[in-house]
């Protein structure tokens, strides 16, 4: 997309407003609408434009796979080790009251981190997808193996 | 306010209408691929318009934008750019089967109870409880991230996994590997 001058602008300019607002919705899940799910799909929503605007090579760059495949794999973890904690500190798998000595605290300690494991899994999910889509090569019949 | 209510859910679902009713035409992929993200558009307004706000960010996120540019990608990795063979056979059995499940489903709908209706059974079951005890046991103003997170956080890590499995097999299946483009 060498010629595509307004897109690039463009996408420059909003990329790091839709990046604002999935943070935004990722940790004002509590108060209003939104959570961690919300908040990965629009963070890979920016990327995935990132990408195609810019090109996978450049994208790569920011992101590169390895990286996301490790950020996906922790989310998972946090999430699990969040509720593994609630069981060492005497609770049952995921109950957050014990997280804290207050059990309300506790709970908002809980849901924090474990929308927080959430976002960075879907994100990084989403990012995953696009680039291994981006990746894949195909040979046109009667091209050299 | 009623009759803009109306006018906004007349106006979404008639354009969700010809949407689908154009889709079910078209025999082109690139065109059903770039309708489809219309249908979601359309479907994400209508949760809006639902006060279903936390949906309608998934909806554009994912329907209208991820999903639409991972199928692009796949029409363009597959090469396939020919129209669909249409079936030219008569659309009578078809058409009887669409219009008959559409009428039961139009019967089962008089059965239900009424759009937010808090004697509804699904909203008598742990809803009160969720409703009433969420304020002192978990004090966040967003009842559906206490519900989600903490009441019903089991069921949260599942998404979680199966987001993550379904993330692993297509990076099994399609990273790092080069495919063959078949003789059309």
């Amino acid at each position: 997309m060498k010629h595509h001058l307004i897109l690039q602008v463009v996408a420059k300019a909003l990329i790091p407003f839709i990046l604002l607002f999935a943070l935004y919705v990722q940790f004002h899940g509590d108060y209003g609408p939104g959570g961690g799910f919300q908040a990965g799909v629009i963070f890979g929503a920016a990327f995935i434009l990132y990408g195609i605007v810019f090109g996978k090579d450049v994208a790569m760059k920011v992101v590169p796979p390895s990286l996301v495949y490790t950020t996906a794999s922790l989310g998972v973890l946090l999430y699990t080790g969040v509720g593994v904690a609630g069981m060492l500190l005497g609770g049952e798998f995921l109950n957050y009251s014990v997280l804290s000595k207050d059990a309300v605290a506790g709970q908002h300690l809980g849901i924090l981190l474990i929308e927080f494991g959430v976002g960075i899994t879907v994100a990084s999910v989403m990012i995953a997808l696009f680039l291994s889509y981006a990746n894949y090569r195909v040979t046109e019949p009667g091209e050299g193996e | 306010m009623i009759a803009i209510e109306f006018l906004v859910n007349f106006t979404l679902l008639g354009f969700l209408l010809a949407t689908a009713l154009v889709i079910s035409r078209t025999n082109r992929l690139f065109q059903s691929v770039m309708l489809f993200g219309i249908y979601s558009l359309l479907t994400a307004a209508l949760f809006v318009v639902l006060d279903a706000v936390d949906v309608a960010f998934t909806e554009a996120a994912v329907g209208t934008c991820i999903s639409t540019i991972l199928m692009l990608s796949a029409l363009s990795l597959t090469g396939s750019r020919r129209e669909v063979a249409m079936h030219r056979k008569s659309p009578a059995l078809a058409l009887g089967v669409s219009i008959a499940l559409g009428a039961a489903l139009a019967v089962g709908i008089m059965d239900m109870p009424e759009f937010a209706d808090p004697n509804a059974p699904a909203n008598l079951h742990v809803a009160p409880y969720y409703l009433t005890e969420s304020v002192s046991e978990i004090d966040i103003p967003n009842v559906v991230t206490s519900v989600l997170a903490s009441y019903r956080g089991y069921d949260t890590l599942g998404e979680v996994v199966v987001i993550f499995t379904a993330g692993i097999g297509v990076i099994a299946l399609l990273a790092g590997r080069t495919g063959k483009r078949d003789e059309d």
